[in-house]
């Protein structure tokens, strides 16, 4: 079996958290994407690689078999869909979670709401979930502005700490879901590549457990 | 003015051009003369359907699938086909009074979302389905050609995952979860989503035995030995997890004993097409591809609707993505006779006469320029001392 693995991740939180996860696999990237322009890196094992892409592409590389497996945000899962995934693992890295939030002194406005977000699926469904109507609004980034320029009633984003909303003048209001990184592994990779991904799967779950 | 886009195709929709085209005949033409040398009888289902009997038996997949539209004439709601495999299932439980029928079909299929790696919506759905049968022998029959299909279009090395959604029925049933309990279950299983399924036993308080085995189900993933560790995982489950677990068995010994190469995978959370299958389940993956590339089961119980419960099993393929990954032959199309433009009666009995012999003979018109490399020909007729010959073309 020589055919390459090929792990998909994202730069920046994810990418650093996952490392130790990774090393516990056995597997330790031979250049840092920080510094390095190199969208595919070599690892100390000749049959991985990582390539390092943008968070909301990773389930497409995993679903489409460009990556075999990736680590992406119950986020970015949620909105994209499962199809053609699989998601053993919680890897506990990254936690936040996916909130509604409005202007403090935020009231209830009758009519249709209207909500900014990047999570457009997610927005819809939570609102239906709840029995309201919305018109979703997307945007590509920085939603705290939308309620204060007026341009929606409320946002849908990841919270971590609040700082960015309560610097805007705005407050985490319903929790919609607990947010982490989830180990995701392509279907057909999986049977194809059974025993080196169970195992890297399987040593990629201790690790999150020992900690 | 806008820019004239009257070439422009709707997205997921294809043609073939001559090559491909060729190509594309060629595969049908043998896979179909292979199904018909094992009595598999061709059939040819409609377009265009009423929407109760395509979505019979299917679940919310293949509603979703499905391009709609209303028949003027009874106002009822028709579909077009996105999936042949009830339309056949009908012609065999409504038309053919037959105690077993073997039956296949090729057609091309609308998706109303692309879901293959290629973005096709319009697949070219091939495939063969048994009737009548419920054993292991059938199974394994409709497998053989399944692979033997893949294997006219080059593609030899096949991972074939096998799967059996009783496992998971029964194991739902002995939980006593709800419809709406087991449809949340059922997603997290296609998902393997293990932080899920244990949050989720835990929040509905399962029962010990029941709840262990809901959770070791979406890991009973590998080689051969998976069906030994499941029938130790799985003890404390219902005789019908077991009877699963000992006909997949019995249909691994079947395939073995023909095929010494086959690489077998099996998956006993597999669970797609869930709504339909009611046994076995497999599918068909090749390496660098990240999607399956042929899949089929065994659906018992779709005829009743029909007006004959049957026995079923089969599998279907797109004869597109066959072509796209297997290595088939391109077809020469450099093959034809350039004959000149002249209306002497013996160059009408040559050319006649090459015909018959099957070959192509392309006529030129008159005033026509010949250039026979643009017309795909290979040969020309020429007039050599007041006789037509055919002489390699320039």
């Amino acid at each position: 079996m020589s055919e390459i693995i090929t792990i998909a991740l994202s730069k920046g939180r994810i990418y650093k958290e996952t490392m130790p996860l990774l090393k516990a696999a056995g597997i330790i990237p031979k250049d840092d994407p920080e510094k390095s322009r190199k969208l595919i890196l070599d690892t100390n094992r000749d049959d991985v690689k990582l390539v390092v892409i943008r968070a909301t592409d990773v389930p497409t590389y995993v679903q489409y078999g460009a990556a075999d497996i990736g680590v992406a945000g119950k986020d970015v899962l949620l909105e994209h869909g499962a199809e053609g995934l699989y998601e053993p693992v919680d890897l506990k890295i990254a936690c936040c979670k996916l909130m509604t939030a409005g202007p403090i002194d935020y009231k209830p406005a009758s009519g249709r709401l209207r909500v900014a977000t990047k999570f457009v699926n997610v927005t819809k469904e939570y609102f239906a979930s709840i029995g309201q109507q919305v018109e979703v609004i997307k945007l590509y980034g920085s939603m705290e502005l939308g309620p204060i320029v007026g341009l929606s009633d409320l946002i849908v984003d990841v919270v971590d700490t609040g700082n960015t909303l309560k610097a805007n003048g705005l407050k985490p209001m319903e929790k919609i879901a607990d947010i982490s990184s989830r180990l995701i592994v392509n279907k057909a990779s999986m049977k194809m590549k059974h025993e080196r991904l169970q195992q890297i799967i399987e040593q990629m779950r201790d690790a999150v457990e020992s900690e | 003015m806008k820019k004239n886009e009257a070439w422009l195709l709707p997205q997921g929709i294809e043609e073939a051009l001559p090559a491909e085209a060729a190509q594309l005949e060629s595969l049908r033409r043998q896979i179909l003369d292979m199904y018909a040398s094992w009595g598999y009888q061709l059939v040819i289902p409609p377009t265009v359907d009423y929407l109760d009997s395509l979505l019979t038996g299917t679940g919310y997949d293949l509603d979703i699938q499905t391009f709609k539209l209303i028949d003027q004439l009874t106002g009822k709601s028709l579909g077009i086909r996105a999936d042949m495999t009830p339309q056949v299932a009908r012609i065999d439980a409504h038309h053919l009074k037959r105690e077993i029928s073997r039956l296949c079909y090729i057609g091309t299929v609308l998706h109303t979302r692309a879901d293959g790696f290629a973005g096709s919506r319009s697949p070219i759905q091939v495939g063969a389905e048994l009737y009548g049968h419920a054993g292991v022998e059938s199974d394994a029959e409709v497998i053989e050609l399944m692979l033997r299909t893949l294997s006219m279009a080059g593609l030899d090395k096949v991972y074939l995952d096998l799967g059996h959604v009783g496992i998971y029925r029964a194991l739902a049933k002995q939980a006593k979860l709800s419809a709406q309990h087991e449809a949340e279950l059922f997603d997290m299983m296609q998902r393997k989503a293990l932080p899920e399924i244990n949050d989720f036993i835990s929040e509905l308080q399962l029962d010990g035995d029941v709840a262990a085995m809901l959770l070791a189900l979406p890991e009973l993933n590998g080689d051969e030995k998976t069906i030994d560790r499941a029938i130790t995982v799985l003890k404390a489950a219902s005789d019908d997890v077991m009877r699963a677990l000992d006909y997949l068995k019995q249909v691994t010994r079947v395939l073995q004993s023909r095929r010494s190469d086959l690489n077998l995978h099996f998956d006993l959370a597999e669970l797609r097409g869930y709504h339909f299958h009611t046994g076995i389940v497999f599918t068909a993956f090749v390496a660098g591809q990240g999607q399956e590339v042929a899949r089929g089961g065994r659906y018992d119980e779709i005829g009743e609707v029909f007006g004959r419960a049957r026995p079923a099993t089969g599998f279907s393929t797109d004869l597109k993505t066959l072509i796209n990954l297997g290595d088939v032959a391109a077809v020469d199309l450099n093959t034809a006779i350039l004959a000149p433009a002249n209306s002497d009666p013996a160059l009408q009995i040559l050319i006649e006469s090459l015909r018959a012999d099957g070959e192509a003979v392309i006529h030129l018109l008159p005033g026509q320029q010949a250039d026979a490399a643009v017309m795909n020909c290979n040969r020309m007729i020429q007039n050599i001392d007041d006789k037509w010959h055919v002489v390699e073309a320039k």
